[in-house]
Parts: C-alpha cells; sequence; structure tokens
C-alpha cells in the first residue's frame, strides 16, 4: 500500500530505509544464511576447516535422545505456561470487566508484571520456592506434603520454572483480554440477558466466542514468549538442571553451541527453532486475517 | 451489570481481590524480605513484618552487585535502544509510505521478517557478526580472491584485514538490537491512516519531504510514539541473552544480569534479602515507566492490528 499523493526524489527514499536495512542485513540475514551454512557443516574445534555433511547434523540431532527430550520439556514447558497464564489473566480480566468502579485501579494494580524482566522473576519465585527458606514451598511441603527439593528433582525444577515465567506473562495477557472484553458490544449481552441467560451461559454462549480472536492471538504470543523469552529465567533458576529436566530448546542452543561450542549441531537446533517461529508468524497472519473474526 | 447480582458482584469483588494479591504477593514478598535483617530472612517461615534495613540492604546490593555502574549500562543500553528503534522506524516508515521507488515493497518485506529471526534462533552467527563486522566484507574478499587482484593491480603483496569488534562496547549491545518490525509496522500503519490531503497541501506549499516530516508527520505521530518508547525502553531493560553473550568485561555488565552475583549459592550464607533488595532496585525503573505512561502504553500494546 502506498499513498496516491507521494513525493518525488532519487536518492532520499533510499536513504532513509539505509540505517534499517543495514541492520537487518548485518545483524539478522547475514547471520541467519552463516547458520544455515553451519548447519549443513562440520566444522573442526578451531573453526579452520569445515566440510559439506548434507543433514547429518540433523539427523544426528534428531536422533539424540537428549535432543528428544528437551523438545519433550518445551512443549510441556510451553503448555504449562500457556494454560496457567491465559487462564488466570482471563479470569481476573473478566472479574475486571463486572467491576465497573475499579476498573482503572486494578489495570494499574495488575500492569506492572509485565515491566519485569522474566529473569528477575526467575529471582523472586527462587526465592519463594527455595527449599529450604521459601514460603511457597513451605506451603507446598505442609500441604501436599511434598518433599520439595527442585535442586535434585526435575518435575520439582520444572514446576519452579512455570510458576516463574507465567507469573510474568499473566500481566500481558490481561491487558489484551481486557480490551477484548471491553470491544464486545454491550447490547449483545443485554439481549441475552432479557432472554433469560445467566451471567455464566452468557460468558460461555457471548463473551467467550467474541473473545476468540483475542483468544488466539493470545495464545500464539503466549508460545512465542515461552519458547524464546524463558531464557533468562532457565538460566536464572536452574542453567536447564537436574538432569537436563528443565533444559527448553532456547537455553539448549546456548548451551551446545556457546558453552559446547558444538557449531554444526547448535546450528542444526537454531535452524530447527527459526522454522518453527517462521511457521507459527504465518500460521498467525493467516488465521488472524481469515477465521477468527467475528465483529464486523 | 445487566441484571442486579448481588452475590455475584461480591464475589468478583472478593475473586479480583484474591487475583490481584496472587498477582501481586511475590513482589509484597520481596519487598518485605528486602527491609529483613540476614537472621530474619533466613527463619522459616520469614515474619511478615518489614524490618529496618531496607536501606542497609539497598546498600550492601549496590556495592556487592556493583549496581551503580550496571545501571548505568542497561540505562544508556535501553535509550539508546528506544532511541534507535523509534528514529529508524519513523524514517524507514516515512520512506516506504510516502515515496514510490522500486525496492519499496522488497524493503519493507525484509524488514518484516525480521520478526521471524529472534536473537535466540541465531546465537552463534550473529555473535561471530559482533566480534567482527567487517568479517562479511572479508568473507567475500577472500572468496573472489581479491587479494591476488589487488596484489597484481598494485604489482606488490596486499592483504586486507579488517576488524570491527563491537563485544563490550555500548554499540554490540545497542546496535543488532535496533532494526524493529514491529515499529516499522506500526507507524506504516498509522502513516497510511493520515489523510492525503496534508501531503497535498504540504506538496502545493512547496515543502520539501523533510520538512513534511518533521513538521506534520512528527507532532501527529507522538501518542504511537509515546507507546513505544514505554514498549521498547522495557525490551531493552530486560534484555539478556545478547548482553549476556557480548559482554565479559565487568564494566559493561547489564543491571539485570549483574543480579545473578547476588543470588546466595548453596553453601553461602543465605542473603535473599540483599539479593532481592537489588532485584527490587534493577526492576524499578522499567517498573516507573510502565506505570507513569500507562494510557499511552494500553494503547500501543493492544491497539495495533490483532
Amino acid at each position: 500500500m502506498i499513498k496516491r499523493s507521494v513525493f518525488s526524489s532519487r536518492t532520499l527514499p533510499y536513504l532513509l530505509i539505509l540505517p534499517q536495512i543495514l541492520v537487518t542485513l548485518t545483524f539478522f540475514y547475514w547471520p541467519a544464511v552463516q547458520g544455515l551454512i553451519q548447519s549443513v557443516m562440520r566444522s573442526d574445534p578451531f573453526g579452520q576447516h569445515s566440510t559439506f555433511i548434507w543433514f547429518s547434523n540433523f539427523t544426528a540431532l534428531f536422533t539424540d535422545p537428549l535432543y528428544l527430550k528437551s523438545i519433550g520439556i518445551t512443549i510441556f514447558f510451553s503448555a504449562s505456561v500457556a494454560t496457567v497464564s491465559i487462564s488466570i489473566g482471563l479470569f481476573i480480566a473478566t472479574m475486571a470487566n463486572r467491576a465497573l468502579k475499579a476498573k482503572a485501579v486494578v489495570r494499574t494494580m495488575l500492569i506492572w508484571p509485565y515491566a519485569v524482566a522474566p529473569a528477575i522473576s526467575g529471582i523472586l519465585w527462587l526465592f519463594l520456592l527455595h527449599p529450604s527458606y521459601g514460603v511457597v514451598a513451605l506451603a507446598i511441603k505442609r500441604w501436599f506434603g511434598v518433599d520439595w527439593n527442585p535442586v535434585l528433582r526435575g518435575s520439582d525444577a520444572m514446576f519452579m520454572i512455570v510458576m516463574a515465567s507465567a507469573w510474568k506473562q499473566i500481566s500481558y495477557n490481561f491487558v489484551f483480554f481486557i480490551a477484548g472484553l471491553q470491544a464486545i458490544p454491550k447490547s449483545l449481552i443485554e439481549a441475552a440477558a432479557i432472554d433469560g441467560a445467566s451471567p455464566f451461559r452468557r460468558f460461555r454462549t457471548i463473551t467467550l466466542p467474541l473473545l476468540s480472536p483475542t483468544l488466539f492471538f493470545v495464545t500464539v504470543m503466549n508460545i512465542i514468549y515461552s519458547f524464546f523469552e524463558t531464557f533468562g529465567v532457565v538460566h536464572m533458576m536452574t542453567q536447564g538442571g537436574p538432569g537436563g529436566a528443565t533444559n527448553i530448546l532456547v537455553y539448549k542452543v546456548y548451551q551446545d553451541g556457546f558453552i559446547g561450542l558444538n557449531m554444526g549441531g547448535s546450528a542444526a537446533q537454531s535452524i530447527v527453532l527459526m522454522s518453527l517461529i517462521i511457521g507459527v508468524t504465518v500460521l498467525q497472519f493467516k488465521y488472524v486475517e481469515k477465521k477468527v473474526q467475528y465483529t464486523g | 451489570m445487566v441484571e442486579k447480582t448481588p452475590i455475584l458482584d461480591i464475589l468478583t469483588y472478593v475473586f479480583l481481590i484474591t487475583g490481584i494479591i496472587i498477582v501481586g504477593f511475590p513482589i509484597i514478598y520481596a519487598i518485605i524480605a528486602a527491609t529483613l535483617p540476614i537472621e530474619d530472612v533466613s527463619r522459616v517461615p520469614m515474619p511478615l513484618i518489614p524490618g529496618d534495613q531496607f536501606w542497609v540492604n539497598i546498600q550492601t546490593a549496590w556495592t556487592e552487585g556493583n549496581l551503580g555502574t550496571n545501571l548505568m549500562n542497561s540505562f544508556i543500553m535501553a535509550s539508546g535502544i528506544t532511541l534507535g528503534k523509534i528514529t529508524i522506524s519513523l524514517l524507514g516508515a516515512f520512506s516506504i509510505v510516502y515515496f514510490d521507488y522500486r525496492f519499496r515493497t522488497l524493503a519493507f518485506v525484509s524488514v518484516f521478517c525480521t520478526l521471524m529471526l529472534p536473537v535466540e534462533v541465531r546465537i552463534l552467527p550473529t555473535y561471530e557478526m559482533a566480534a567482527n563486522v567487517m568479517s562479511p566484507i572479508m568473507k567475500i574478499w577472500t572468496a573472489l580472491n581479491l587479494d591476488s587482484v589487488a596484489t597484481w593491480i598494485a604489482g606488490h603483496e596486499i592483504t586486507l584485514a579488517l576488524d570491527w569488534s563491537i563485544l563490550d562496547s555500548y554499540t554490540g549491545l545497542i546496535l543488532p538490537l535496533v532494526a524493529s518490525a514491529t515499529c516499522t509496522f506500526l507507524f506504516r500503519q498509522f502513516f497510511l491512516t493520515i489523510p492525503e490531503e496534508l501531503c497535498e497541501a504540504a506538496k502545493m506549499d512547496g515543502a520539501s519531504p523533510m520538512t513534511f516530516f518533521r513538521k506534520i508527520l512528527l507532532p501527529l505521530s507522538k501518542t504511537n510514539i509515546a507507546a513505544l518508547v514505554v514498549i521498547e525502553f522495557v525490551y531493552g531493560w530486560n534484555q539478556y541473552l545478547w548482553p549476556l553473550l557480548i559482554t565479559t568485561n565487568p564494566k559493561m555488565m547489564t543491571a539485570v544480569i549483574g543480579l545473578q552475583h547476588l543470588i546466595p549459592a548453596a553453601d553461602d550464607l543465605p542473603y535473599w534479602n540483599v539479593a532481592l533488595a537489588g532485584s527490587l532496585l534493577v526492576m524499578l525503573p522499567p517498573i516507573l515507566v510502565v506505570l507513569l505512561m500507562q494510557r499511552w502504553f494500553v494503547k500501543g500494546l493492544v491497539d495495533p492490528d490483532k
């Protein structure tokens, strides 16, 4: 799309877009292409020689039990984070939308965790779930009789990073849900009320379907968040441990590539992640355009 | 509400308050812990009455965590990223919307596709790039064997060696992050809604493109800029992976990463009060920005397309 009336200049438009293009070429496309090349190469540890090995890196990757485990962990982690943060966000937003008088106050009180870095959320929850000093850990031990030990037990460590990641994301979801709820025409709700639908029924049959575009968008954003932006949480809390129980894909790329210096393998992992995020983005744009649209 | 449901209304407020408390709990608890001396913070369960050690803990965190330097670095990085992103996106969107040239669509698509290439999926190659920004030129030079060509032309031995590392520098922290698909997209969408007449009138009055940009587009974009300032400042401040990769010099460490050194190790004394005091201090600037500019921030976060 472009304006009907435009300026004419030979050089100016190129000059204006140049900084953007330079940065994207240098720091996005060139590295991406390099990654693509590295993923089909095997290089010696000193990076002097590399040989072309077709898709060996990828076959090695998908036959590596550690990588397959990491995929499983990531899916579980991502699904848990999305479920926890979306359901709490939606619940609070629905309540806030009912509380007509206090909306602005409630928003202020819920919006700030958005600004907390995932890594700092990790520190807060590391303390709350600390096996010796944490109050939430204490509650878990007392009420559920669990021998809480995230340093040794993988499932406990997983719970820890899910809590830290989901907590931070609640406010993001809340902001979108409250905006989505406010956009639902009041007349529809009123009409349903006159027809005798109870508040719960109204929520299920009117609010929820009308909210589905928001719900879809938020789900996609939560998946992207839990896949890519939770690196800080894992790095602060567990470093992928114990025994790789919290080694999500993004953290594994960092560990294998940057710490372990396995160029080819790490590049192959990067390419897998890249195709994943391309897939999600394409899906998002396809659906946002087409399917999930109810209001004109 | 539509009909009167007093019980449901009370329940609503009860749930709402519970929700707010649950969401606020980690931070309230951290604030209390940050005011306690070490004996209290390591008691199980920790007392919930705030102590009087807040300033002491903050001071310890400040010196132990080297927060003075780190906060300054974070501030420079976050502001640099914010300013850079907004500037180059404004200019880019202006170029894409208000000019007609051959590579217009290509330029837009290539900027937009960076959305699919977060740092996380290109860690190593981007690091190599930062280690020597000139490496593409070097690679192409070597591939074309231009050394020998240059030698042949000049008649004596010539080798090209370009080296520009941006590791451990503000340039390195800021520059690779200033390309922004979202900002460019947002400004483009916004510019498209601006009435054609404005541009026509400006042209009729003989305004140059840049005058039009400065005098008309910029003032009109104020709200959008404000929204993006919040979003990008928070984004910049909270960066983790990229600064972790490219900074090794303690003088270049950012605040969020520096906090790692405050977390008590397993066999240390549990100085959680200090760690949490430091965390509170580091999370404060972006929270303040969000709260103070809440109205624009919500608008900017929610409004674009969807």
